[in-house]
């Protein structure tokens, strides 16, 4: 069975005048363990689709199940431990007056789970980040180093699901292989499953097993990691992104 | 023709924990054409772009053996020469739209504040250029654009005002500090080919700051690879993907590939000697 399955999921904002339908109709589903890719230009609605996931976005139509269940509103405590999110900016989605010990702490605080310690140093050190990093400020450190203190705090809880909202756009490419190679190595040894938003063919080729292709709140098409290496895709959207990316091909 | 010299660039900051030298002995020129610089992260490229307009507030210094704009020593220049230059002339398309756009003022009163300002427009006049300018950046509906806040825009819309705001006063020299990395594909397509038509057209210098490599390659004429504030390889961007500096090719192979092998993607190697 699926362990993510949207249905028919609808968002939208605003009032009657002046209705935005960020999201329509759109179905997905992930298997555990898969790691699954949403592209597409910006305001296709492919972040808003995690957002409706972790609640925050309205879900307008449509449902959203984890394991069978639809999730529930509020999400609650359960649903945190089972699914985190990583957010595109690390310089904006890091609290500037908190130090990474308090940032990775504040979770296991709030879910009552002990050892703070000794997890706080594991986290550190799973992310590859040195010991002695714990009581710095997010403004201390670099942009690939925030975003792993985002990586570390979205797994100080050990969830299942991954949600990463374009989690190296706003990075270097030498930083970015850094991190992408952490996100794959993470996701081998949890056992992670990902759904991972990015406007970058080449990132969600090397990522993600499926893909699906978004645009105007639509999803446009779904193609596995072998149709898109190939080009056999079918939709005439779907191909204007893949040849605007046509530089980012192997041999290009 | 040269439109700008410079030789021997540095820039250096005095902090409490000793000098930081930000560039260090950078030279080069440009004539109108399109010079890519790229680097990673605190190689120095912005810093470079900025010390073109004398925007390095102390502690930094800048210092050059020469900085030669189109018959102006920039280094001897004084403030008020300078002001002349910033905007008029020398134009700086800055980083993230989101902060350097006034928050608290219409597009429209900013695009026309400088017009109103200092050529002394009219009302109507300004508004006038202001709109012709937005149609130039192919904004659709400039007119609900004029009347929109900052915030109210897209990332790739406030990256195309920022470019139509510099472009009104037709400069010679644009120092665009990565247009487009906010951008996604298809926008940043859009913004390369209108500043590639201003190049044409206008025959207006370009110096493009950029860590993205691909992109660079296949727009610009000429690129310097910047590491640790030193120019390692200057080579035509054609032949970008054949460079030979090690540190080029590290830059190059951690970018992840359609249909390439999902085998961890090569670290790069930053070996001291290059700084050197």
């Amino acid at each position: 069975m699926a362990l993510i399955e949207v249905e028919n999921l609808s968002v939208h904002y605003g009032t009657k005048e002046k209705l935005v339908r960020a999201v329509e109709g759109v179905s997905l589903s992930l298997d555990a363990r898969e790691s699954y890719g949403l592209v597409g230009e910006s305001g296709s609605g492919k972040s808003t689709i995690l957002r409706a996931i972790c609640g925050l976005a309205p879900i307008t139509a449509g449902q959203i199940r984890i394991d069978g269940q639809p999730v529930p509103t509020p999400r609650g405590r359960a649903f945190s431990r089972r699914v985190q999110m990583v957010f595109q900016d690390p310089y904006a989605s890091l609290h500037p007056r908190h130090t990474l010990d308090r940032t990775l702490s504040e979770p296991l605080a709030i879910h009552g789970i002990g050892d703070t310690d000794a997890r706080v140093v594991k986290a550190l050190q799973d992310v590859g980040l040195p010991a002695n990093f714990r009581f710095r400020y997010p403004h201390q450190l670099s942009g690939g180093q925030r975003q792993r203190v985002a990586i570390a705090r979205a797994l100080m809880l050990e969830p299942e699901i991954l949600l990463l909202d374009e989690p190296t756009s706003a990075l270097d490419a030498s930083v970015q292989a850094e991190t992408l190679n952490l996100l794959n190595r993470l996701r081998s040894e949890r056992g992670l499953t990902f759904l991972m938003v990015s406007h970058d063919l080449a990132v969600i080729d090397h990522m993600c097993d499926r893909v699906l292709v978004m645009q105007h709140g639509r999803a446009v098409e779904e193609l596995t990691r072998d149709q898109l290496a190939s080009a056999t895709m079918t939709t005439d959207y779907a191909r204007t992104l893949f040849e605007a990316s046509a530089d980012r091909m192997l041999g290009a | 023709m040269t439109l700008l010299s410079v030789k021997d660039l540095r820039v250096t900051f005095d902090t409490e924990a000793g000098r930081v030298e930000a560039v260090r002995g950078v030279s080069f020129s440009l004539g109108r054409e399109r010079l890519g610089i790229v680097g990673e992260s605190g190689s120095g490229k912005t810093m470079t772009g900025r010390s073109v307009l004398r925007l390095i507030r102390p502690p930094g210094r800048i210092e050059a053996a020469e900085m030669v704009f189109d018959g102006t020593d920039l280094m001897r220049a004084s403030e008020r020469e300078m002001r002349a230059l910033r905007g008029q002339r020398i134009a700086m398309v800055m980083q993230d739209p989101k902060y350097s756009l006034n928050p608290v003022m219409k597009i429209g009163a900013q695009l026309t504040e400088g017009l109103r300002r200092r050529d002394g427009l009219s009302a109507k006049v300004a508004r006038e250029k202001a709109i012709e300018a937005l149609e130039a950046v192919q904004i659709r509906g400039p007119e609900r654009v004029m009347e929109a806040y900052p915030h109210e825009l897209s990332g790739g819309m406030g990256q195309r005002v920022m470019i139509a705001m510099m472009l009104i006063p037709n400069p010679d020299l644009l120092i665009a500090d990565e247009p487009t990395s906010a951008l996604d594909v298809t926008v940043q397509a859009e913004v390369l080919s209108i500043l590639d038509g201003l190049v044409r057209d206008r025959g207006m210098g370009l110096i493009f700051i950029s860590h993205d490599l691909r992109l660079v390659g296949r727009f610009c004429d000429r690129v310097l690879v910047m590491y640790k504030g030193r120019v390692v390889e200057e080579l035509e961007a054609k032949n970008l993907m054949q460079a030979e500096h090690p540190y080029t090719r590290g830059l190059l192979n951690c970018l992840p590939r359609i249909g390439g092998e999902r085998a961890p993607l090569p670290g790069l190697d930053r070996a001291a000697e290059w700084a050197e």
